[in-house]
């Protein structure tokens, strides 16, 4: 895909983050998509294509009075809605579209309108590893960080740092979930939910929900918003079964859509001012730096500790506080998104003085599927 | 030993031969006749070179510890704290699995032990492979 011809000209969060019982997912959603439309000045007629994950694209075109001429409902966790950049930008690129929505919604912690989901026990998963005793992301997800500490021989300490500096971005910004300061000690302290990990190096669980729209850049500059270009884009796969990846100290869907969407945008990795990389839990941006190539393998824990990442250092990550502080509401990759295009507006809580490239990297599933976006303020 | 409320799995036809052999005691895998590729959870055909003459092949049993977690919250059929193990068996596949017969501590489940698989039969038709530390 030729880069730098779609723009985001749309992006809101849901007016409050949180806990948000007078919401059901779906409105969660609407709420979202009201925001960015408002926010840019468009009616349901405006818009004609529509892509989402939780609920189906279906589902939203109709709550929202939307003829789509174009539909995408890739629900692969929570780097749907990366993809659903990528698939949106080809999309109107190839002239199926003009006008996308992209719209994300959760009742995570309430769980109004989000029935829990059930793993069927014919399913695969089901047969293989559901009855062995996992019980949802926390004792999943972390399943492989036993064999990366070992193979490289980093500590748990380290680690645990993510949480530390993640904890010092959200402290900057007013609507994070949890803002107070904590040391290695708090999360070395923190109970324990799945040895190696802590309670405070897992993710929080939260209702809220973010819309985006993108348009051609030609187009972009009739819209009131500042336009954020997408200069790359990549996603991938590799299995829903995390006792099946290849690789327990590396993510092969990361290390497939992470170099693509570098390759399309025809950047190098001493270009990227600011990095998202989606943490459900404090291992994620670990294996993200390493496996989108910021660092060799192994390194990448230490690079966090000696304080690259935090505020002031060479490589801002995760300044809306992640995951771990911010909010997380099952698929979070919505949230990773609008904070990449709020520094790419020059608009974030913790802004980045004179940032231009923004690198936004998702995960889905347990290390199941990966998108990742590229993004620019610097007019093609 | 029988666990209530565990999850159970329900096999498919494509996975039949699998939870067949766990209940006589036997591990199986599946090779392909064309590549040779050894090969889980099971398919009827190779995942890497898309031959469906492939054949059921029985284990060893005989695996190392991969990774892990001990899970420190209540599960239904598990008491806490427990060990979500992966193990990677001699053939070369990896799979899930509990560690039984040894304390559920990061002192006693060292990454690369050697490990055997038992089976644990849980109802008539069910019987799960789990592995203990290897004896001798």
């Amino acid at each position: 895909m030729p880069h730098n011809t779609v723009a985001v000209v749309g992006a809101a969060e849901t007016t409050r983050l949180g806990v948000i019982p007078e919401l059901s997912q779906l409105g969660l959603h609407a709420d979202a998509a009201l925001n960015a439309m408002a926010e840019c000045g468009l009616k349901p007629k405006d818009i004609d294509g529509i892509a989402t994950a939780g609920e189906t694209p279906v589902q939203l075109a109709h709550y929202l009075g939307i003829t789509p001429t174009w539909v995408d409902g890739t629900s692969v966790g929570g780097c749907s809605f990366m993809i659903h950049v990528r698939h949106a930008a080809a999309a109107i690129q190839a002239g199926l579209a003009k006008t996308i929505l992209i719209t994300h919604g959760e009742s995570g912690k309430s769980r109004v309108g989000n029935p829990m989901r059930s793993i069927h026990p014919q399913s695969l998963n089901g047969q293989f590893e559901q009855p062995f005793g996992p019980m949802g992301p926390p004792s999943m997800f972390t399943i492989p960080v036993l064999r990366y500490m070992k193979t490289y021989g980093v500590t748990v300490e380290q680690i645990a740092q993510v949480a530390v500096v993640q904890r010092e971005w959200a402290a900057m910004n007013p609507r994070a979930t949890f803002r107070t300061p904590i040391t290695t000690e708090d999360v070395l302290n923190s109970r324990m939910i799945a040895y190696p990990f802590r309670l405070l190096m897992c993710c929080l669980v939260t209702d809220g929900g973010g819309a985006l729209i993108l348009t051609s850049v030609e187009r972009a500059k009739d819209f009131p918003t500042k336009p954020v270009y997408i200069l790359g884009t990549g996603e991938s796969a590799e299995t829903p079964m995390v006792s099946q990846m290849e690789d327990f100290t590396s993510s092969r869907a990361f290390r497939v859509a992470g170099p693509t969407a570098f390759k399309e945008a025809g950047i190098t990795h001493k270009d990227v001012d600011h990095l998202m990389i989606y943490d459900a839990f404090a291992h994620l941006p670990v294996y993200g730096l390493e496996d989108l190539g910021f660092l060799p393998k192994g390194e990448a824990a230490g690079f966090i500790a000696a304080r690259n990442t935090a505020p002031g250092g060479s490589l801002p990550m995760n300044t809306n506080g992640g995951g771990l502080s911010y909010m997380h509401s099952g698929m979070y990759g919505m949230y990773a998104l609008q904070e990449s295009v709020r520094q790419m507006r020059g608009v974030a809580p913790a802004q980045i003085p004179g940032a231009k490239i923004s690198v936004c990297h998702g995960v889905g599933g347990m290390f199941a599927a990966s998108g990742t976006i590229i993004f620019s303020n610097q007019a093609p | 030993m029988a666990t209530p409320g565990r999850a159970l799995p329900q096999p498919t036809p494509e996975t039949q031969h699998f939870w067949d052999g766990t209940k006589v005691n036997e591990l199986l895998l599946q090779r392909c006749d064309e590549c040779s590729k050894v090969y889980f959870p099971p398919r009827p055909f190779c995942p890497v070179c898309a031959s469906r003459n492939v054949s059921v092949t029985k284990a060893s049993g005989k695996a190392k510890l991969y990774s892990y977690v001990i899970h420190h919250r209540p599960a239904p059929g598990f008491t806490p704290p427990y060990a979500i193990a992966v193990v990677e068996l001699d053939e070369g596949p990896r799979m899930m699995t509990n560690i039984v017969e040894c304390p559920q501590t990061p002192e006693a489940l060292v990454l690369d032990m050697p490990v055997e698989v038992v089976f644990e039969p849980q109802t008539d038709t069910i019987t799960l492979p789990v592995f203990r530390p290897a004896k001798g």
